[in-house]
């Protein structure tokens, strides 16, 4: 019994980072109606800027996270002037062609330069033992910080006054725009803190799994789910619909083989769009 | 339908597609045609939904990948003849997703979207964990069941008739479905579904029938290429290269007319065998599909067939 609790502990710790994920992308979704499918390679850019710059500068894979961040911010920003800024007023399926071209491009380059050779970073972390089970170190400590940035993304968002100008653009462009919000530099910082968030996911990510190129497309269609459980739109709801995943995981794995948890997930992604067309945890525009 | 002339075009270019590998016995061109009538069928019946309903499925490869199993597992596992199965792949797939459709196409736009791109994952992660059809490791056919074509030999020619055949049902397809009032609903969607919603089109209605129908032959050209191919396995049926591919082909031309698929489905297929041969760009297909699409979506969303229209206006009566 006590297994069962302790695999449904293990999924929340995971499901926090995977929340942190679908933050980034339903902040891109909530502030300018894109869904951006980059977000998948993306991730597997913070994994493997993880593995690169942790492996050559020999320093603790935790380090890696400031540079991440950052690098993701200007990654995300050169996104919004390449695929995103010439699709706005345009139908929506013409920014999810130009999103989903921009990713062929990097995920073709990343299999022309990496293979799909599989990539895994040592993290030496002790774990908490209890009874007879073992929480992973990396674990809790990927939990604690992405709940720490998540905390940190929420503050941004309601007490700043860049964060203030973010959310009016979500509520409503024009009038943003009428009362003085230079709402282009919004929209482009809105992607650029999405990839940013998409990135850090994927190096914390990175130091629980062992990962490849291709990963991306799993962790994207994960971060769909998340994205439908919390609402679109609402980064608070994106970590709770990421608990609730990693619940659903932790309370899976030990009667089902990890090769199915793909499709349960896909399973009931689809059946919560269809009865919650809103997200389960909140309503929409409550960015 | 017989008296207008888009319906002799399209006998003509199937004609040429039957007549020309003929002449010389020639096999290469054959291969090559093989495959340019697959990206026809494929980026044709991803048309309907992309062009007609203004619906974008990022995962039009299950169809083609799904039909591929059921086509090989009736040959191999039940010993069933070749148009049997091809004709139950056609049906089955169909009957699948006309009820799925249902399902997802209460969502809107990008939701739908999304979902196509998890059908894909989902199909894939099903096939590869249920054994009847050999897990990750796939079905392989034995050389004999060639025999009721009359062999190998004989049998590429026959397999090669059939999907020019297919290729001709997609075209005939896309247009009998464009001029028709189930097309003009369809058309109506993909401009303003609320406004169709009002003035009298069924729309979930319709958005489930296209979905079904794009299904039909996609499924049976999978069957057909894996039949061909004696062997299938997950990651080659749900490759999303081709799907991808599907929707540049789709875009090059010109979402929504049935000249300009085909006409993208020639011209990228001409592309891509001069890139394979090029030894620097046979690595980086992926990254030149995705840079055309990019420019594409960007500064030329209407395609070729939007700037043959633009230079000459007479030619919108003609080609559809």
């Amino acid at each position: 019994m006590f297994g069962i609790i302790a695999s449904i502990i293990d999924g929340v710790l995971v499901g926090l980072v995977y929340g942190l994920a679908a933050m980034g992308l339903t902040l891109i979704w909530g502030v300018m109606d894109v869904i951006n499918l980059t977000h998948g390679t993306m991730i597997v850019a913070g994994m493997m800027a993880l593995y690169l710059i942790s492996g050559a500068l020999g320093v603790s894979p935790y380090f890696t996270l400031p540079p991440i961040l950052i690098g993701g911010f200007f990654v995300g920003v050169a996104l919004y002037w390449v695929a995103v800024h010439r699709m706005m007023g345009r139908p929506p399926l013409m920014s999810l062609l130009s999103t989903f071209s921009v990713n062929l491009i990097l995920v073709g380059l990343g299999t022309a330069v990496w293979g799909t050779a599989l990539f895994n970073v040592e993290v030496s972390l002790p774990g908490l033992t209890i009874d007879r089970y073992t929480f992973p170190g990396p674990h809790i400590l990927a939990a604690v910080l992405a709940a720490v940035i998540a905390s940190l993304l929420y503050a941004f968002l309601h007490y700043t006054r860049l964060g203030k100008a973010l959310r009016a653009v979500a509520n409503n462009r024009e009038a943003a725009e009428l009362v003085g919000i230079p709402t282009t530099r919004v929209l482009a910082i809105a992607v650029g803190c999405g990839v940013a968030l998409a990135g850090v996911s994927g190096m914390l990510i990175g130091t629980l799994f062992p990962f490849t190129i291709l990963s991306g497309d799993g962790y994207q269609l994960k971060s769909f789910v998340v994205t439908v459980l919390g609402g679109f739109g609402n980064p608070v709801g994106a970590l709770m619909g990421g608990v609730a995943l990693g619940l659903l995981e932790g309370a899976v794995t030990p009667f089902v083989p990890v090769s199915w948890t793909l499709v349960i997930e896909f399973v009931l992604f689809v059946l919560v769009l269809i009865a919650f067309p809103g997200g389960v945890f909140a309503r929409r525009g409550t960015l | 339908m017989l008296r207008r002339p888009f319906f002799w075009i399209i006998a003509l270019v199937v004609a040429a597609f039957v007549v020309s590998p003929l002449i010389g016995n020639d096999v290469q061109l054959r291969e090559s045609l093989a495959l340019a009538a697959v990206y026809i069928t494929l980026a044709s019946n991803l048309n309907l939904m992309l062009g007609y309903a203004g619906y974008i499925n990022f995962g039009s490869i299950v169809f083609f990948g799904l039909g591929g199993y059921i086509c090989v597992w009736l040959v191999d596992a039940h010993h069933w003849p070749l148009a049997a199965s091809l004709l139950a792949t056609g049906i089955g797939v169909s009957a699948l997703s006309l009820v799925f459709g249902f399902g997802i196409l209460r969502l809107r736009g990008p939701f739908f979207a999304l979902s196509t791109i998890g059908i894909v994952e989902g199909v894939q992660a099903f096939v590869e964990n249920f054994q009847p059809w050999g897990g990750s490791s796939g079905i392989y056919i034995s050389p004999e069941v060639f025999a009721p074509l009359g062999g190998p030999g004989p049998a590429l020619w026959v397999i090669y008739f059939l999907f020019v055949a297919v290729m001709a049902a997609s075209l005939y397809l896309s247009y009998g479905i464009k001029i028709s009032k189930f097309g003009l609903g369809l058309l109506a969607i993909g401009q303003n579904e609320d406004a169709a919603a009002i003035l009298g089109v069924p729309t979930p209605r319709y958005k489930a029938l296209c979905y079904s129908a794009s299904a039909f032959l996609p499924a049976i050209a999978g069957g057909l290429y894996f039949f061909k191919a004696a062997f299938i396995q997950p990651s080659d049926a749900f490759d999303l290269t081709l799907s991808t591919e599907a929707i540049v082909i789709c875009m090059l031309g010109g979402q929504g007319t049935v000249t300009g698929v085909a006409l993208g489905a020639y011209l990228y297929e001409e592309l891509r065998g001069y890139l394979l041969i090029s030894s620097t760009f046979s690595n980086f297909q992926l990254v030149i599909a995705g840079a055309l699409l990019l420019v594409i979506v960007l500064f030329f969303p209407s395609g070729l067939m939007g700037f043959i229209y633009d230079r000459f206006p007479r030619l919108q009566k003609v080609l559809e």
